[in-house]
């Protein structure tokens, strides 16, 4: 029995040599410091074979219909069995991968092992980062709730600043006039057919180097890459000291991998996808659109910048990055490789983590946006019950100042804080402030009737930071969002 | 040179006879590919570029008869797009902001906000628009009081007809480029 069985798969290999070819990849030699660094790699994989599958199983029952996906959502989230979870092993598996692809991006960048003879391998890698952003973008239009149907209206005006052409860009992603049925399919095409199948290309490609050019040893600093000589020291270390890919390197790659998968699994069924908005009606005007967590640092970089430089920085900011980001290895393919002796690289790498971690704060909280939750004041804010005091507080919200002012922390953010207005402002500062506007401040002249302002500045002079003296300031409420 | 490449040198006149038989037939064979790619891929580009192509066409749609809507008051109105396809559902909807400036006049705003086409909010009591992304703020005419939108809200045409107020139905209005 057991001979029968060796001479099938003799047999096998004699007409496939895929036994062969698989036993010298997993034997291949690998050096012997690549330790838990090198995990990242990998683990973007396992990461994306997840969503492969998990996007297979949610397929089987999503309709990619703009009347329907939201229905048949719904149902997958609600009734099917594991339906939730399902969905929440897609959305923090994407999760996972763009963080995975993000420390693997570092790690290659600060070791330097995108020099010489790795130019390639970074390149496959480069082009492979935008398909994974695509991929998390169209993803959440999918979801097609009212944030997919904004979603695509951003995208559409962002693409709609290219210069002459714009306008059919725009009407091309949204394939028509407006937003409609054919919307959501073509994304559906993107991410399901189009996207995948570069990424499974450019995979393909990215290992096939990784097995030609071998995995980079760990940097040591004054051991600069010398293209003449790399090669032959490369292969003399390993014959010397590398070690069999499987299992002396991989079971890192396994563990690493496998504590990913627990926690994206956990993270599935213990807080779950994300909650489906309001239907994807775009005459719902009630909407407060807003990218997945991967992209609200952009969203943020859109609220600060200048808008004069607004309809440039759209196209070039993503269009200048990409280039640079594919070209490094070109600009820079030899010399040290470790970050000790690179300080610009590490000083770029912080630079940008800091850069992006602080928009991404500041667009957790959007101080930008009007706060449209904002009630009326309270009694013991206001501290009077009548006169022209307490109607200039009763406008203060009517007429949308709380929206964006706040005061003993009700209200937005927007505008500067007025708790104390009258302390660093006079009435007729104040006046003229509201009337002729300035900067972000509309003008209320034309809105305001005489009595409204009088009311309004009643108030506003009340505004002191010893008025808590006469009644206590309530500064405990925060803001809800 | 490896032996075995040297015996395909053209050496003699029938092999020289016989790179060009190899030219000819490797150029017919890229020709060949290519046009095959050209007739299959013409309908393919068609197809997906058929939104360019294909010219909606716009008509009026009655969005209320005139006496619902007050002078002075701008309320949200929705009508369903031209030619919707019979799978859109709920996405077949399009929104404005119609305004009565008077007796026989009506404004109708695009809701969509300038800077990135997120969807403003109207506030009657403060009389301005509000966009929920970016902070941007608009006057009762449309005109920007704060924040990025680099233009107006846009117009959409409005007219009385038989008693009912029509808005013709229209692209989504798209910032073109600034600077």
């Amino acid at each position: 029995m057991k001979s029968l069985l060796k001479n099938l798969i003799d047999a096998f290999e004699d007409r496939t040599g895929l036994i062969g070819q698989m036993k010298q990849a997993a034997l291949h030699k690998v050096p012997p410091g690549a330790k838990w660094l090198y995990v990242f790699g990998s683990a973007t994989l396992f990461a994306f074979f997840l969503q492969v599958f998990t996007g297979i199983i949610l397929a089987t029952t999503y309709v990619p219909s703009s009347g329907q996906a939201y229905d048949s959502l719904n149902f997958i989230t609600n009734e099917a069995a594991f339906g939730h979870v399902v969905r929440g092993l897609h959305y923090f598996g994407a999760s996972a991968m763009i963080i995975l692809i993000g420390l693997h991006t570092i790690r290659v960048f600060l070791t330097g092992s995108y020099k010489y003879p790795r130019e390639v391998n970074w390149l496959t890698g480069a082009l492979l980062m935008p398909l994974v952003l695509g991929m998390a973008f169209t993803g959440q239009l999918l979801r097609w709730d009212q944030n997919g149907v904004w979603g695509v209206m951003v995208a559409a005006e962002q693409a709609g600043r290219t210069p002459f052409i714009g306008k059919y860009v725009a009407h091309f992603i949204l394939a028509g006039d407006t937003v409609g049925g054919a919307t959501l399919t073509r994304f559906y095409a993107l991410h399901v057919f189009i996207i995948p199948g570069l990424i499974f290309l450019l995979i393909g490609l990215h290992l096939y180097l990784v097995l030609r050019n071998g995995i980079s040893e760990p940097p040591r600093s004054g051991h600069p890459v010398n293209p003449l000589t790399y090669r032959a020291e490369y292969h003399e270390m390993l014959e010397r000291e590398g070690r069999p890919f499987w299992p002396d390197a991989a079971w890192r790659d396994v563990v690493f991998g496998f504590a990913m998968i627990v926690v994206v699994f956990a993270l599935a069924w213990f807080v779950g996808p994300p909650a489906l908005g309001n239907p994807p009606n775009p005459s719902l005007l009630h909407a407060v659109p807003r990218p997945d967590w991967y992209f609200l640092w952009y969203f943020a970089l859109f609220a600060l910048m200048p808008p004069s430089l607004e309809s440039l920085a759209i196209l070039s900011i993503p269009v200048v990055l990409g280039i640079l980001f594919l070209c490094l290895p070109f600009i820079n393919n030899k010399g040290e490789r470790s970050p000790l002796r690179r300080p610009w690289a590490v000083a770029f790498v912080l630079a940008t983590l800091i850069m992006i971690g602080t928009l991404w704060h500041l667009g957790v909280k959007s101080p930008w946006s009007p706060d449209f939750s904002a009630k009326p004041l309270p009694a013991e804010v206001v501290r009077v019950t009548s006169g022209p005091a307490y109607e200039g507080a009763i406008l203060f919200h009517q007429k949308g100042c709380e929206y964006c002012h706040n005061i003993d922390g009700y209200g937005g953010h927007r505008g500067p804080n007025l708790s104390y207005v009258a302390d660093f402002m006079t009435e007729r500062e104040m006046k003229l402030r509201i009337m002729n506007g300035r900067g972000n401040m509309p003008a209320f002249a034309a809105i305001l009737k005489p009595q409204e302002l009088a009311d309004l500045l009643a108030f506003l002079e009340t505004r002191h930071r010893n008025a808590g003296l006469m009644a206590k300031p309530v500064v405990t409420q925060q803001d809800p969002r | 040179m490896p032996p075995e490449e040297k015996l395909y040198l053209p050496e003699s006149a029938a092999d020289k006879k016989m790179a060009d038989r190899r030219r000819f037939l490797a150029g017919l064979s890229a020709t060949l590919g290519g046009l095959a790619v050209v007739l299959a891929g013409f309908p393919l580009l068609g197809f997906l570029f058929s939104p360019l192509i294909k010219k909606t066409p716009r008509i009026w749609r009655r969005v209320g008869p005139v006496e619902k809507f007050e002078v002075g008051k701008t309320v949200a109105v929705s009508f369903t797009d031209a030619t919707p396809l019979p799978w859109a559902g709920v996405t077949s909807e399009t929104a404005a902001w119609l305004r009565r400036e008077s007796e026989t006049e009506f404004t109708a705003f695009a809701v969509n906000c300038t800077h990135l086409g997120c969807p403003v909010r109207w506030l009657q009591s403060a009389e301005l628009f509000l966009c929920p992304c970016h902070g941007g703020v608009y006057y009762a005419n449309g005109d920007v009081a704060a924040g990025p939108p680099p233009l107006p809200l846009p117009r959409y045409p409005a007219r009385i007809r038989k008693g009912q107020v029509e808005i013709l139905t229209s692209p989504v209005p798209i910032t073109p480029f600034t600077f």
